[in-house]
């Protein structure tokens, strides 16, 4: 599958909201940003995959919620203080879907530099590549922007997943 | 007069128009020398063009002038009514919907082609059908003299409007005959007493003339002579129309047998302007009546329990309580108000199917009739609507498909006429359309040497009746051996069966060899809020679908530790095969001491669902599960509960579908 392409501006910056999983810490695009909550209660969904196994009452919308920590093979962790959820609002397929994010911690709306920028390298990778789309150097650490699309599209499934799945 | 928008208002009018107008040509198509159905296309037509000509749509009011004074022939029987013509007229008149839908532009090609068209088709009828009077534009001008009907100026009508639009036709004289005022005390002044003369010079077509009084033109006194004539301009003519020559259809009409279009020929309009058609909804006024009073008795209790804020009331808790379940009442009854406001009869769902008939009849060159049953049965709006294209698939299918051309019918035995049958009922929480074909049938051994050819199943592999049949929903699946325009491009059915399905409904197919194909859909009655049953599984409720509830018991644990690895219990002497959800769910947590077995059913098919807990009953408004969750078919959606958790709502098919394939799994086993 393609990478999602990253819509530098033109001075080469991208704002985003960074915020940590674990020991790492990741950036999204503020523009798919909605919201950024305290956890609800949530509603486990049986046969659901563990990535996204529950789903919240988010202002009278069922979204789901996603543990990127699976995506990226980090073990499950208890809520803390500091945890979060971060709804944002995604393209599949051209409809938009909310979903939210959990997160261990918010960071801040920072401006990533594009000359900081690097394709995740070919070897060496804990993760899958292709949930990677750039990693970028700052002096904190990297921070690591994954590829939503790469990580949920085969959930919400192409055409030929629904055909499949519809025929018994 | 509410605020709605006028022109809005006009669209929504002329699509009930234009559905007249294509009923009564149908039927025309059927009994064309009905002289009531000539008359009620004409008058439509005539309406249409009146408003239309009033809200401002003059592409529309002009097009269908001209398809006026030509039905007109026809209906003052100087040429009979045809099969051509109705055809024609059927074209023009999506070509009218695609005016009105449209802002017009661009489509004049395509509007000039059905005047010729119809044209041709006129001509073609009654040879007798000369051109009384072929108008040549008046080189030197014309002489006018008109009267306006007495209550023209309450209809809207401004004469002086009229007359500056004549005047910019050029040179123009206008004398105003007073001769009709009455004396002062008779004098009613909204009336419109003054009828005037007019000289006009200028090479004008009579047509533009006309044009110009289009509107009023029906109840008007009208004259318009050549200058040259100089005829005395008194002779009132009462209905102008019958000496309107069809100026415009002789200009472009070369009076060639012309193609008449397909229906089809304006489908590209249509198809670039979809009429939005989700906008509004008709309701009866015993039914806002009803809505009325609800809200009536709705204020009456807000004041009560304000009156009891504010005061101290001795026994505060009983009126408290009482309140509470006055208002718990009307809550439900405002609902259930206001859900039979979204209802509609599928009766305009069918006739959309009739034109559709029709012409594949043609297309096909085959007879099909079309009857329909259960025309009153109520659907929710937003299904209705989406139902409308899963059914033409079907419909497309069975004509195409499923009946056989005349001669194989007669071959066969059959009356050489293919009949499609809809129907409509309504079951329980569920509404029932069938579409029936008298046809062939479904051909087992083609599905399944297709079926295996795409390697959806294995050569040999074991597949029940039903199983065959429901290959045909599989994407990419055609047995048609040709591709024709109608259908056999594969594409289709599996957008019915994803249609239906995003319905939440279901569809059963069966045929007989020979005899036809039945498909029945089955859709819940609305999509918006049903009654649940709450329930909980573990740590987690859940929502059954109360139509589909058929009883509950005890499942004592005694029975539960003796059930084990059967998992079937006795109802009413049939063995009912039940799911534990708490295994389902894999939820980890222990059997409650007093479980519950919720038996639900679709159709005959009854299974049984092992809960841990039945809280009660619950309103639920259904929300649709995320796109993310699109792989868990075990719900059907999700709901809001008051506490603002989340209850999943469970999909009664689907796990009646389970359970089947549970018991057929230990049949199986002996």
């Amino acid at each position: 599958m393609e990478k999602s392409m990253i819509h530098w501006d033109a001075t080469g910056g991208l704002e985003v909201l960074t915020f940590d999983l674990g020991s790492e810490t990741f950036a999204l695009e503020a523009v798919l940003v909605r919201e950024i909550l305290d956890l609800l209660p949530e509603t486990a969904v049986p046969g659901a995959l563990a990535l996204v196994g529950s789903v919240v009452n988010f202002r009278g919308k069922i979204i789901p919620i996603a543990d990127l920590r699976l995506a990226f093979g980090m073990p499950a962790a208890e809520a803390t203080v500091d945890s979060r959820i971060v709804v944002i609002e995604m393209d599949a397929h051209g409809e938009p879907i909310q979903l939210g994010i959990r997160t261990d911690k918010v960071h801040e709306v920072a401006t990533l530099r594009e000359a900081d920028a690097e394709a995740p390298p070919a070897v060496g990778m804990r993760w899958r590549r292709d949930y990677v789309r750039e990693l970028v150097r700052r002096e904190e650490g990297v921070i690591v922007l994954p590829d939503l699309t790469a990580i949920f599209n085969p959930l919400t499934g192409g055409d030929d997943a629904a055909g499949r799945a519809s025929v018994h | 007069m509410s605020g709605q928008d006028p022109i809005a208002a006009f669209r929504i009018e002329a699509a009930d128009l234009l559905d007249q107008i294509e009923e009564a040509l149908l039927d025309l198509g059927h009994r064309l020398d009905d002289r009531d159905l000539v008359d009620a296309v004409f008058r439509g037509l005539h309406t249409l063009k009146g408003s239309g000509a009033m809200f401002g749509f003059d592409a529309l009011a002009t097009f269908t002038h001209h398809c006026e004074s030509a039905f007109d022939r026809v209906r003052k029987g100087l040429v009979p009514a045809t099969q051509a013509l109705v055809a024609v007229i059927l074209s023009a008149k999506d070509h009218m919907r695609a005016l009105i839908d449209g802002d017009g532009t661009g489509q004049e090609a395509a509007g000039d082609a059905i005047l010729q068209a119809l044209q041709a088709a006129i001509e073609g009828a009654g040879a007798a059908a000369a051109p009384d009077t072929v108008a040549e534009p008046a080189k030197a001008g014309w002489r006018l003299s008109f009267r306006l009907p007495p209550e023209a100026m309450a209809n809207g009508t401004n004469p002086l409007m009229l007359l500056d639009e004549l005047r910019e036709f050029g040179e123009c004289r206008v004398i105003a005959r007073v001769d009709r005022v009455p004396m002062l005390p008779d004098l009613v002044p909204v009336e419109c007493h003054i009828g005037w003369d007019l000289e006009l010079h200028g090479d004008i077509s009579r047509g533009d003339i006309e044009d110009v009084f289009i509107f009023v033109m029906d109840d008007m006194e009208l004259s318009i002579e050549p200058l040259e004539t100089a005829a005395p301009a008194a002779a009132a003519v009462d209905d102008a129309l019958d000496d309107v020559p069809p100026v415009q259809l002789h200009a472009v009409a070369p009076a060639t047998p012309a193609a008449i279009p397909a229906p089809d020929a304006v489908a590209p309009a249509n198809g670039r302007q979809p009429a939005k058609s989700g906008e509004s909804v008709r309701v009866p006024a015993e039914r806002l009546d009803e809505l009325m009073d609800r809200v009536g008795e709705l204020v009456i209790v807000q004041s009560r329990l304000s009156q009891l804020a504010h005061g101290s009331v001795i026994g505060m808790e009983m009126v408290l309580r009482s309140i509470s379940e006055e208002i718990e009442r009307l809550a439900s009854e405002l609902r259930e108000t206001m859900m039979v406001l979204r209802m509609v009869p599928v009766a305009s769902l069918f006739s959309r199917f009739r034109r559709l008939i029709h012409d594949l009849s043609r297309e096909t060159g085959k007879t099909i009739e079309l009857e329909t049953e259960g025309e009153a049965t109520e659907v929710d709006k937003t299904v209705m609507e989406r139902l409308a294209d899963p059914m033409v698939h079907l419909i497309r299918n069975a004509c195409d498909h499923g009946l056989e051309t005349a001669e194989e019918r007669i071959a066969a035995g059959k009356s050489p006429v293919g009949k499609v049958r809809l129907s409509a009922s309504q079951a329980g929480g569920e509404v029932m359309i069938t579409i029936r074909d008298d046809g062939r049938g479904i051909d087992r051994e083609r599905v399944r040497a297709k079926a295996e050819s795409q390697g959806l199943i294995q050569p040999g592999q074991v597949l029940s009746d039903s199983e065959i049949l429901h290959m045909i929903f599989h994407p990419g699946f055609s047995t048609a051996a040709t591709v024709t325009n109608l259908s056999g491009r594969g594409v289709g059915m599996d957008v019915v069966k994803r249609t239906i399905e995003t319905l939440r409904g279901a569809i059963d197919i069966t045929s007989k060899p020979g005899e036809g194909s039945t498909v029945v859909l089955r859709i819940p009655l609305t999509l918006a809020i049903i009654d649940g049953l709450l329930v909980r599984v573990g740590d987690g409720r859940y929502v059954i679908p109360l139509a589909a509830v058929e009883e509950c018991i005890e499942l004592s644990l005694e029975d539960d530790l003796r059930s084990r690895g059967r998992s079937f219990i006795t109802l009413r002497e049939r063995l009912v095969p039940f799911l534990r959800l708490r295994e389902m769910f894999d939820t980890g947590t222990r059997p409650d001491p007093h479980q519950k077995i919720v038996v639900i059913a679709t159709g005959t098919e009854r299974v049984g669902l092992v809960v841990d807990q039945i809280i009660g009953s619950h309103q639920t408004v259904i929300k649709s599960m995320s796109l993310l969750h699109q792989a868990v078919t075990t719900f059907a959606g999700a709901t809001i509960l008051g506490d603002g958790g989340v209850a999943l709502i469970l999909d009664v098919s689907q796990l009646v579908a389970l359970g089947q394939h549970q018991e057929e799994r230990l049949r199986a086993a002996g």
